[in-house]
């Protein structure tokens, strides 16, 4: 009751009267409006489903009632009749100073109808927070909510403060660590005022947009990728007047914060307010789901934790981070490893290895049983010898002997896995089937097909279809019950990144490639091939540093244009395509055609020389038949004799460093470029005059090329002569 | 009088949410809690004590289970289940004598001062301990030393001995019920001057020009130290931070404002200074039975500084903290570990947990325990309520007490270990 004191005492200093009028509301969403739980939701609402053994909304109310939230208004819309059974019978219902209403609703579609129902019943009369009955929080309210409301004083248009987490996106999958989308936010740094909210879906584009008057009206901005919206907001009354005045908002953050901040007619403005040490993240995804779990159980939601919050010594945390009831049977060569729940009356058998993973109540597991980083509810059964990896498995399953999980696999309510059934990754598997038709709109999600009326058909199913599945042979090997769900084209790229499994590396891979591909089509809007050829390059992580160093610049662009020449070699790529990278490179490293003939012929050089050869003479072959055979790709850079100059100076460097083998070989290169037509005799000769007057080391390579000049020379003066 | 049920319910919350903090607070309306419970308990005519038993058990079960770490709660429940077991006997045994052997009590009375019940000569085992007074540890730590010398009174509870020597059935009930409230009263009165009692110790181990160190906060050595202040005793503080909550820094401010010279140091620095001090002060979070300390974390690196420069490594310690439960005690959970965000700052390091690359572990993990164990070898002192003794008198002291406690309230820790297995699943499936 601390933090309820202090916010008390505080409200008190600046408007006793009010207070006495209005204790801290709070309106709870118990539902998600989504269907990334599906096909679990179909059968639990999404706040009922278990986090590390307890509801998620026992999580989120735990918060409300310590952060001195007095009165709580539950929205349940789909399955709402197992949201309010389960308030009315647990700790909620009885608790002093601490009131749960719940709000029915059967047509609700979208948080924005929720609020509008909301305001209607004309509930709220002051202040409140909003949250979804799946966030997990430990923050404290005072500060948030004093800092609203002063604000509130001073400007009557400051309806909504957001709570905000820094959080770092993962730079190769450009989304959170809640497996949520990079989010961009542009905040003005003195007001904390919210500028800009962008996420993914608006800025795939490669760039996002801020109105010129933001900067003309602020004096700073900060335009953050690293923030996290906690979904906790604290809201004006204002802000349920103005969902039913816009009863097109349906989206609390794409309406709602995008309505206010795009369209400033009425002024409005929404603040953040940032939580540095304490914790809130929002389970949006199977992802978030795993994170958040993990979090839990590593203690970062301290009250909030499973021996805490379970309130009794039943759950005991023991070295390691493993969380133990009493009342577990434990064979004796079975292993629990670190960061792993076990529920009460729990039963594991002989050599089975359990490590990172949740394991509900009366849970039997056979022996010899591999389970890591999943996720099982309760009164599950596992025979010996399965294999369960990253898997989320409801109550009720049983697999029988030898089934394996491969990684992001669900198992809905009561599925049954055949013998030795091999479950292939990311599958959904339920009893109901999959609905035929998918709304493609977010926003009309389970809500639908569910609410009311989809209770009592999905129950329906449940009696039907069970006795049919076991009879045929069904999609889950001999004696399984439970439909496959396929997955979606389109979605189906995507399903490792909400799913409980870690990304695997190969995608990770992809990605990292991907970007760099990406990152230079940025740079020069010209889409270049040569990304593949980068995995086995070094510098791709220097390539990320600054490239403001020319110099560096030009070491890259150099290796850029030998790998797509030797791609060019070894996969007879036409001499003409091989031009259009090349030419595609210079224009994104921004360089020269003299650069490029460098380059280019600093390529040929060094396949030459890496290219088996035993003597000088063989050596000298293969640089002529790779003269021969790229004449024409040299050649399109060679417009003027400054770049064939650059050719012969790039020649005597490698001589000189790289490729000391060609030293002996200069004047005759010399001489093959130039029967080649590749060089002019002009350029010979002008290199000639400027090496004329350098120091006595530069001239090593005129003084052994000197027969050839001079021969040259002759020529012209013949050619002068007739 | 508010609802009992409703109080509980509310206690238990905040025990719960671990809103309250310090063991002196937590024992103290532990006690106020009891006392307004048995208040509340409806007593039989017969087998008052028995009732009165139940009720303080329920209630007491499920304060524990609250919070299983908080061990001044386990504590205060049992004294006061003891102080109804010993009152009770102090009026069968009074009953006895008053039908029995009247004159015996008038020498007894004599003899003991104040309050002594009369005694038969049936209980005069029991007696002889002069047992039949609450608080029954403190009476032990104080007879030991000298059995014939009596404990600071009981008056109140005493004269209603007094008055009501005729063992009438219907005012026993009503006696019992009042002198378990009375002593009940006591303990909390008890709870409440530890502080003062503790600190009047001060001047006789702090001496001139003294360099004291302590680590963290507490208000135990607060008081205890600016007592030695107050009575013009000079001498130096040097405060080690107490990561990573760092209640040093406020423990040294108050220092401060109280005109105490303070040094303010890290706790990795304990060593370095360890060789300038003259003795470690420090609180306790608990005292276990073999003389064992529960105390903030960082504190057994202390002590081992401060045996290795033979510094005298002082615990101040209520009584309300002695418990008369093992470390090793399976059912002691010596432990909470508190959120890692203490440590470091989620957000800077949300890249290295993110969960979705490689094994899908995070190679980071922070643990954050609260408190640390310092094994009585390395205690010098302990200074209570009722003075100094050292570690293994600590321990001596418990066997008696455990004895005294005749098994039934020891058996009591696992009796609520049971239940509460029961209620806690019964919590989880709803």
């Amino acid at each position: 009751m601390g933090a309820q004191k202090k916010g008390a005492t505080a409200r008190v200093s600046e408007d006793p009267e009010e207070l006495a009028r209005n204790p801290l509301q709070a309106i709870l969403l118990a539902d998600s409006f989504a269907t990334t739980f599906r096909p679990i939701t179909l059968e639990r609402p999404k706040v009922l489903l278990p986090l590390v053994n307890i509801p998620m909304i026992d999580y989120t109310l735990a918060w409300l009632e310590s952060a001195g939230v007095e009165e709580v208004f539950v929205f349940c819309c789909a399955h709402s009749k197992q949201v309010i059974d389960y308030l009315e019978s647990s700790q909620w219902s009885s608790q002093p100073n601490f009131s749960v209403a719940t709000i029915e609703s059967h047509n609700s579609i979208s948080a924005g109808d929720a609020l509008r129902l909301i305001y209607e019943r004309n509930v709220i009369h002051g202040d409140f927070v909003l949250i979804s009955g799946d966030t997990v929080s430990n923050m404290l309210l005072t500060q948030a909510l004093q800092e609203h409301k002063e604000r509130k004083k001073k400007d009557a248009n400051a309806i909504m403060t957001m709570v905000v987490k820094q959080s770092k996106p993962s730079p190769i999958t450009q989304q959170s660590r809640l497996g949520t989308d990079e989010l961009f936010m542009a905040i003005n740094p003195v007001t904390k005022q919210l500028l800009c909210y962008e996420d993914k879906a608006e800025y795939s584009k490669g760039f996002i947009s801020l109105d010129k008057t933001l900067i003309a009206d602020n004096p700073s901005i900060i335009l953050h990728n690293d923030k996290q919206d906690c979904y906790i907001d604290i809201c004006s009354q204002e802000v349920l007047s103005l969902f039913t005045d816009n009863f097109d908002y349906q989206h609390l953050r794409r309406h709602f914060v995008k309505g206010l901040l795009v369209d400033d007619i009425m002024g409005y403005k929404i603040f953040t307010h940032e939580i540095h040490s304490s914790y809130a993240a929002r389970i949006d995804n199977f992802r978030s789901y795993d994170t958040i779990s993990k979090d839990i159980i590593q203690r970062w939601t301290y009250p909030s934790v499973p021996d805490v919050l379970c309130g009794s010594t039943a759950i005991k945390v023991e070295r390691q981070g493993t969380y133990r009831a009493s009342d577990v049977t434990l064979s004796r060569s079975a292993h629990v490893g670190s960061f792993t729940f076990i529920g009460q009356g729990t039963k594991i058998g002989n050599d089975t290895k359990i490590s990172h993973s949740v394991v509900g109540e009366g849970c039997t597991i056979g022996s010899n049983v591999t389970i890591e980083g999943s996720y099982i509810w309760n009164n599950v059964t596992i025979e010996d010898g399965c294999q369960l990896r990253h898997a989320i498995v409801c109550d009720g399953v049983i697999m029988k002997s030898g089934a394996v999980l491969q990684p992001g696999v669900i198992l809905s309510f009561k599925v049954v896995v055949g013998q030795q059934f091999v479950v292939p990754a990311y599958s959904k598997v339920s009893l109901l089937q999959q609905p035929t038709q998918q709304d493609s709109d977010e926003e009309l999600e389970y809500a639908d097909s569910t609410s009311g009326t989809g209770e009592l058909q999905s129950e329906k199913l449940n009696g039907d279809i069970a006795p049919d599945l076991s009879e045929t042979a069904s999609e889950l090997g001999t004696g399984g019950v439970g439909y496959i769900w396929s997955v979606f084209e389109g979605v189906q790229d995507e399903e490792w990144r909400h799913s409980v499994a870690p990304i695997p590396t190969d995608k990770l891979v992809k990605l990292m490639l991907d970007e760099d591909e990406e990152q230079l089509t940025q740079d020069g809007n010209v889409l270049s091939a040569s990304g593949e050829l980068k995995a086995d390059s070094d510098d791709n992580g220097s390539e990320d540093e600054n490239n403001e160093d020319s110099r560096d610049d030009y070491v890259f662009f150099e290796k850029e244009v030998e790998a797509t020449f030797l791609r060019a070699v070894h996969e007879n790529v036409k001499v003409d395509h091989a031009v259009l990278e090349v030419n595609a490179l210079r224009l994104s490293y921004n360089m020269a055609s003299v650069d490029c003939a460098g380059a280019i012929f600093y390529s040929m050089m060094k396949l030459a020389v890496e290219s088996p050869h035993s003597s000088a003479s063989e050596l000298h072959k293969n640089a002529a038949e790779m003269i021969t055979k790229w004449q024409k790709l040299l050649k399109s850079f060679l417009h003027d004799i400054d770049e064939e100059i650059e050719v012969i100076l790039k020649f005597e460097e490698m001589c000189l460093e790289s490729a000391k083998e060609f030293a002996a070989l200069f004047p005759q290169v010399l001489h093959l470029l130039y029967d080649k037509e590749i060089l002019q005799e002009d350029a010979i000769l002008r290199w000639a005059d400027e090496k004329e007057g350098a120091d006595e080391s530069d001239k090593v390579f005129l003084k052994r090329s000197e027969k050839f000049i001079q021969w040259l020379k002759e020529a012209e003066e013949e050619d002068d002569d007739d | 009088m508010p609802d009992t049920q409703a109080l509980v319910n509310d206690f238990l919350n905040k025990l719960k949410k671990r809103k309250i903090e310090g063991s002196q607070a937590t024992a103290k309306q532990t006690a106020e809690l009891l006392r307004s419970v048995i208040s509340q308990t409806r007593v039989p005519y017969t087998n008052q004590a028995a009732a009165l038993i139940q009720s303080v058990k329920a209630v007491g079960e499920g304060l524990i289970a609250a919070n299983p770490v908080e061990l001044a709660v386990g504590n205060v429940v049992r004294r006061v289940l003891h102080i109804i077991r010993e009152e009770d006997l102090s009026l069968t045994t009074a009953a006895m004598a008053g039908l029995n052997l009247s004159a015996v009590s008038d020498d007894e009375d004599d003899v003991g001062g104040d309050n002594q019940p009369v005694l038969s000569a049936a209980a005069i085992a029991a007696a002889s301990r002069s047992t039949l007074r609450p608080p029954s540890l403190q009476t032990l730590l104080e007879d030991v030393p000298d059995s014939a010398a009596v404990p600071h009174t009981s008056s109140s509870g005493g004269d209603s001995e007094g008055k009501s020597k005729s063992a009438d059935k219907s005012s026993r009930s009503r006696k019992l019920k009042h002198d378990v409230i009375e002593a009940v009263n006591e303990l909390i009165q008890d709870i409440n001057t530890c502080h003062e009692q503790i600190a009047e110790q001060a001047v006789e181990n702090i001496h001139q020009n003294e360099v004291i160190l302590t680590l963290g906060s507490s208000r135990t050595v607060l008081e205890f130290l600016c007592a030695a202040k107050e009575k013009k005793r000079s001498f130096r503080v040097f405060v080690a931070e107490g990561a990573p909550r760092y209640q040093g820094h406020l423990l040294a401010k108050e220092l401060v404002t109280r005109g105490l010279q303070t040094t303010l140091i890290t706790d990795s620095a304990v060593f370095a200074m360890i060789s300038r001090v003259n003795m470690v002060i420090v609180g306790a979070h608990a005292v276990m039975a073999n003389g064992g300390v529960i105390a903030p974390v960082g504190l057994n690196m202390v002590a081992l500084a401060a045996q290795k420069h033979a510094v005298p490594f002082v615990v101040l310690a209520g009584s309300h903290k002695l418990c008369p439960l093992y470390p090793h005690h399976p059912e002691v959970l010596l432990n909470e570990l508190r959120s890692p965000s203490e440590l470091l700052d989620f957000g800077e390091f949300s890249d290295c947990l993110d969960f979705g690359s490689g094994i899908g572990a995070p190679l980071l993990h922070v643990v954050n325990p609260t408190f640390d164990y310092v094994p009585p070898k390395l205690v010098s002192l302990f200074i209570t309520d009722t003075g100094g003794h050292n570690p293994s008198y600590i321990a001596e002291i418990y066997q008696l007490f455990v004895t005294s406690l005749r098994g039934e309230d020891m058996k009591f820790k696992s009796e609520i270990m049971k239940t509460n297995c029961v209620a806690g699943g019964n919590l989880v499936k709803s």
